[in-house]
């Protein structure tokens, strides 16, 4: 039996597959980078460790795709800063895309992508009134 | 030591198709004119081109099929695609060969059939792995989160930005070769059907075929050539990203950093200068690199375009557009020595 192949991209997709939103985390800034790759970006070290994301992040930027109504209609993409350092592009749904705006407080959530691989989206985050 | 490069090689020979709509030729044929035209300028035998600098949309190995085509064997070849900016990216290292003696005649040169070939952006690049499953239009949505992000952080407007396309038509009904020449408004611009927010059709670049080229030797030979040698005193570039999502910070591009090489290199100061050109991918994120690269100050980009600042035309009416970089080329050349 062949060994499974183990790269950064694998260990993230399988993981997205059980439900989890996992990235690595760069030992010397404990930055968390995406997309997952074998060195860090600020150190040129190897990255060693994965961390479960929290799932919440911030709007960095935001813009609405503009597509006729018999295709499907507009959609919103996003660039997401995860508060674990990372960013992202993604998109914000259960709201219409022009009430996506930037510095929102979202969460991620895990959906089928079209091709059924699973992706990460991002919804609106409710917060509690303190 | 870039310091060193400073005037040592010179734009000797110009050339470029002078249509932009030509159906049936394909980028080579259109490049190859404008080398052909380049050559002339300069007074030189266009086999004489021993460096040759160029990229296309089309071609995975430009340099070879480039070279292959005109029938050159170059002693230094770099098909460097790093998009819109592998032109600057190519003199600076023109610049490099010819002084290291690698080279005697070098040549940058580009051509295009977007426009006939189909009018859509056709290219090989890679697709961008990490972001095509959220569906960002290439490359307009790139451009609209910089653009979102920079209203966001600096109040810019959708007017401000429309000042900048504006401006840019007012340039182009100054140039008879400009293939858009109708008049147009802010208005019009605001009007415009939306592609990604908050960049409209308008915005959006022309796709437009055609072809450019120049040439380039040292400078002591670049003294005895038909016209007023154009020296290279500053030139760089700076890298910070493939793809939009990993760009580092939105509103900082990097050509703060190689603004800041590039007048190091010319022992100058932005003050010295009496013209800008950018590259307008789209043509109301020209704001940003006005701003980035230190030629206005950060707040306040979007009342000096709005104050017209990006058209400040009346000085060059009368001339072609040709003279007018030569005459420009000229002046910044007299003020460095």
């Amino acid at each position: 039996m062949e060994p499974a192949l183990n790269t950064p991209e694998l260990t993230f997709r399988r993981a997205l597959k059980e439900g989890r939103f996992i990235l690595q985390v760069c030992d010397d800034t404990k930055r968390a980078v995406f997309y997952p790759r074998v060195i860090s970006p600020w150190t040129g070290k190897s990255l060693t460790s994965w961390s479960q994301m929290s799932g919440q992040g911030q709007v960095y930027s935001t813009t609405i795709v503009r597509r006729r109504p018999d295709r499907g209609g507009d959609y919103n993409v996003a660039i997401i800063e995860l508060v674990e350092g990372a960013r992202m592009m993604s998109r914000v749904e259960g709201v219409a895309p022009e009430k996506v705006k930037i510095g929102m407080d979202v969460i991620a959530k895990i959906i089928s992508s079209p091709e059924e691989e699973p992706m990460i989206v991002f919804v609106p985050q409710v917060r509690s009134a303190t | 030591m870039t310091s060193n490069l400073r005037a040592r090689a010179a734009v000797v020979g110009i050339g470029t198709t002078v249509t932009w709509n030509n159906p049936g030729q394909s980028s080579l044929d259109q490049l190859a004119i404008a080398v052909q035209r380049a050559a002339h300028d300069a007074g030189i035998s266009l086999h004489e081109i021993d460096g040759l600098f160029t990229s296309t949309l089309s071609h995975l190995m430009p340099a070879l099929s480039v070279a292959e085509y005109l029938g050159l064997r170059p002693k230094v070849i770099d098909g460097t695609n790093i998009g819109g900016s592998s032109f600057i990216g190519h003199l600076s290292h023109a610049v490099m060969a010819l002084e290291a003696g690698l080279c005697n005649v070098a040549c940058v040169c580009y051509g295009s059939n977007q426009l006939s070939a189909g009018g859509k952006l056709a290219t090989l690049s890679e697709p961008a792995h990490w972001e095509v499953p959220y569906g960002p239009r290439f490359p307009i949505s790139g451009y609209a989160l910089v653009a979102q992000r920079h209203m966001w952080e600096f109040a810019t407007s959708r007017e401000h930005m429309a000042e900048v396309v504006v401006a840019s038509r007012a340039w182009a009904k100054l140039t008879p070769q400009a293939f858009e020449q109708s008049d147009l408004t802010i208005d019009d611009v605001l009007a415009s059907r939306m592609v990604s927010d908050p960049l409209t059709i308008a915005d959006c670049c022309l796709v437009t075929d055609g072809g450019g080229a120049i040439i380039l030797t040292r400078a002591d030979r670049a003294k005895d050539m038909p016209h007023p040698p154009a020296y290279v005193l500053g030139t760089a570039a700076a890298t910070t990203h493939r793809f939009i999502s990993s760009m580092p910070n939105m509103t900082t591009t990097g050509a703060v950093e190689s603004s800041k090489t590039a007048y190091s290199m010319a022992g100058l100061g932005r003050t010295k200068l009496i013209f800008y050109s950018y590259m307008m991918r789209f043509r109301s994120t020209s704001f940003y690199f006005l701003k980035t690269s230190g030629s206005a100050q950060r707040e306040r980009v979007g009342p000096l375009l709005q104050a017209g600042g990006s058209r400040r035309v009346d000085s060059f009416q009368s001339i072609r557009m040709a003279e007018v970089y030569r005459a420009v080329i000229r002046e910044c050349t007299a003020y460095s020595h």
